[in-house]
């Protein structure tokens, strides 16, 4: 746990084993992700851990770091998703320019829903947040002519890139993960930095106690709201990704029940630990792939595991992990 | 555009209205007492639909379903408070939430495999079905019973609140429930029965709006969201604005029907934030609490 008083603490690890790990969390993540298309059972499994684990990523600095249980993350998963559609195939950006361009989209739609919701507080903001993501979700419906209503957005098949003047051929599912996993070490790099900032330490007194933070000379509100678009933006990055890897989008992505499933996988994995989203995104989406081998209904069983978590480990598996090795302190 | 056909449309939304406010109103008990917000409200508002449904065709009668299925459904989430919500007292505010939001996933999926996941038709009942003149149009009976039956079954609740001891239990309950105990009153029993009530009228809901929309298990999550925005709006915990909001969305949802109809599921959403811009802890929520 970081307070606020020692801020120096949170920017400089010191040079033991623990500080080590926390210093090169970001490597060592990327190592593990590297080698998880050999450990999963499938191809398929490792990029969805990968484009969800972003997607988990982001949302965990909003509700782990800052403490904001939001339900409505599927809005900017869904945005970041259909921008990157839309941009491609209907204005024929090429795709390296979607993705800035549907995360920077996604951002601002994540500055409007952050500029009404922040200014709630405790489950107002739970209920707000899912209120909001739904209207998002309506006008997805709406709007058919531009996302493809019910059937979802189709139309904009990447097949064939263009690495640096070599030849990529994106259809191979091994070179499509590790394209995509340069996307989510960007991303990894970039939540490594705003943790290890001195805003990495406001959020977090933030969530500890926020009246304390304001009395500090915290900009409380402006706080909640930067981090709410910086979460957006992250998430709104593995919808890009989805976009790219499936070349559909379907438009349950922006319904609440994927927001449900990334408050779900965070709680599953460790809230406010830097690798636990990964760890709750592979545990949710194996045990939905084990699970649906022998009944369809594998959502009860989904649903019983996340009440027992919530009752008996709410520190989640790799947060518990953490702490049970006693490096729980560090978080990486 | 004709004002009569305004009138009726103004009908349809109070009806509609109607089950949002019992619905709403149940959500806005159970935090005004307990300061949890039930995420499972829209499954059992659903399971409630279902429980309805099959205890008419069981004893072939709608309204001894739309008598028992409450009680019924209500002693569920007496259960539910008994074995799951207790634990979590004292614990952070977003556990509970978390907790019935896994619980909804249980409850859908265990519709799905009981009744199948695709809808049912729920019959109005015989003595309802047809439309009465009013004079300036026709409006369907049905939806003039449930105007009906929400009045009485707010005016039975405000009455046992404002006039009855047990009444003045739950008030206080809601002020200070430590200085209750020290009186000798047991509130994990207010408490139970509380949980148990704000279930009921979930339920009641679910009855209710069985013969006006079909019955599937995926009908409590768009339920789900607009109970929130109708607690939100009227400002959480409070009664008054539960049934200020609920029918403000339900008037607002047909009216624009009537001229926009592909802006009617936004609507609703467009007047939360508009009342957040303005009132932060809604129409009439208490500031400090939640915003």
């Amino acid at each position: 746990m970081t307070s606020p008083s020692s801020g120096e603490a949170v920017a400089k690890p010191s040079s033991s084993g623990l500080g080590w790990i926390l210093e090169q969390r970001v490597l060592l993540s990327i190592a593990v992700l590297a080698v998880l298309p050999w450990l999963l059972p499938s191809q398929a499994l490792a990029v969805n851990v990968l484009i969800y684990g972003v997607v988990v990523m982001g949302y965990n600095l909003l509700f782990g770091y800052t403490g904001l249980l939001s339900f409505g993350q599927a809005a900017f998963f869904g945005a970041g998703a259909y921008f990157t559609g839309i941009a491609i195939g209907r204005y024929g950006v090429p795709w390296f320019a979607a993705v800035p361009i549907a995360v920077l989209l996604s951002t601002g739609l994540a500055a409007a829903i952050g500029i009404v919701s922040t200014r709630t507080r405790g489950i107002y903001f739970s209920m707000v947040t899912l209120a909001l993501a739904q209207l998002v979700y309506y006008v997805a419906l709406q709007a058919s002519s531009f996302t493809g209503g019910e059937n979802g957005l189709r139309g904009f098949t990447v097949d064939r890139i263009n690495l640096f003047g070599f030849p990529v051929n994106f259809l191979d599912p091994v070179n499509k993960y590790y394209v995509l996993m340069a996307f989510a070490a960007l991303a990894m790099w970039f939540q490594s930095r705003i943790l290890n900032s001195p805003f990495g330490a406001v959020i977090e007194a933030i969530r500890e106690n926020e009246q304390r933070a304001r009395a500090c000379g915290y900009d409380v509100e402006r706080s909640k709201l930067i981090v709410f678009m910086l979460s957006g933006a992250i998430s709104s990055l593995g919808g890009c990704m989805l976009a790219l890897h499936l070349s559909i989008v379907p438009l349950d992505l922006l319904h609440y029940q994927t927001s449900g499933m990334i408050v779900m996988m965070v709680l599953l994995g460790g809230a406010r630990s830097f690798f636990g989203p990964f760890v709750g995104a592979a545990s949710f989406l194996i045990l939905e792939d084990v699970i649906s081998l022998w009944t369809p209904h594998w959502q009860i069983f989904v649903g019983a595991i996340f009440v027992l978590f919530v009752l008996f480990l709410p520190k989640g598996i790799w947060g518990t992990l953490l702490d049970t090795l006693g490096i729980g302190k560090a978080r990486p | 555009m004709d004002l009569s056909l305004i009138i009726m449309q103004l009908l349809s939304g109070i009806a509609l209205g109607a089950v949002l406010v019992i619905t709403a109103l149940g959500l806005t008990i159970v935090f005004g007492m307990l300061g949890v917000v039930n995420f499972a409200h829209g499954a059992l508002f659903m399971i409630g639909a279902y429980a309805g449904l099959y205890l008419a065709s069981l004893t072939g009668s709608f309204w001894w379903g739309l008598l028992l299925a409450p009680i019924l459904i209500g002693a569920f989430g007496m259960l539910i408070e008994l074995v799951l919500i207790r634990r979590l007292y004292g614990r952070s505010i977003d556990d509970p939430l978390l907790l019935t939001f896994g619980l909804s996933y249980i409850l859908v999926e265990g519709v799905r495999i009981v009744f199948g996941s695709d809808g049912i038709p729920f019959p109005t009942p015989p003595q309802l079905v047809g439309v009465l003149d009013l004079g300036i149009g026709f409006f369907p009976r049905y939806r003039l019973f449930v105007i009906a039956l929400v009045a009485v079954v707010l005016l039975v609740l405000w009455l046992t609140l404002e006039k009855t001891r047990i009444g003045l239990i739950v008030r206080a309950g809601a002020r200070d429930p430590t200085i209750m105990q020290v009186l000798g009153v047991d509130i994990g029993r207010v408490w139970l029965a509380i949980f148990g009530l704000g279930v009921g009228l979930a339920a009641l809901g679910g009855v209710l709006a069985g013969p006006m929309r079909s019955v599937n298990p995926e009908m409590g999550s768009l339920v789900l969201a607009e109970a929130f925005v109708v607690t939100v709006i009227g400002g959480l915990g409070s009664i008054v604005g539960a049934v200020v909001a609920g029918l403000m969305v339900g008037i607002s949802i047909s009216l624009v029907a009537l001229f926009a109809p592909e802006m009617a599921t936004i609507v609703m959403f467009a007047l939360m934030a508009i009342v957040l811009l303005i009132r932060p802890q809604g129409l009439f929520g208490v500031r400090g609490r939640t915003a």
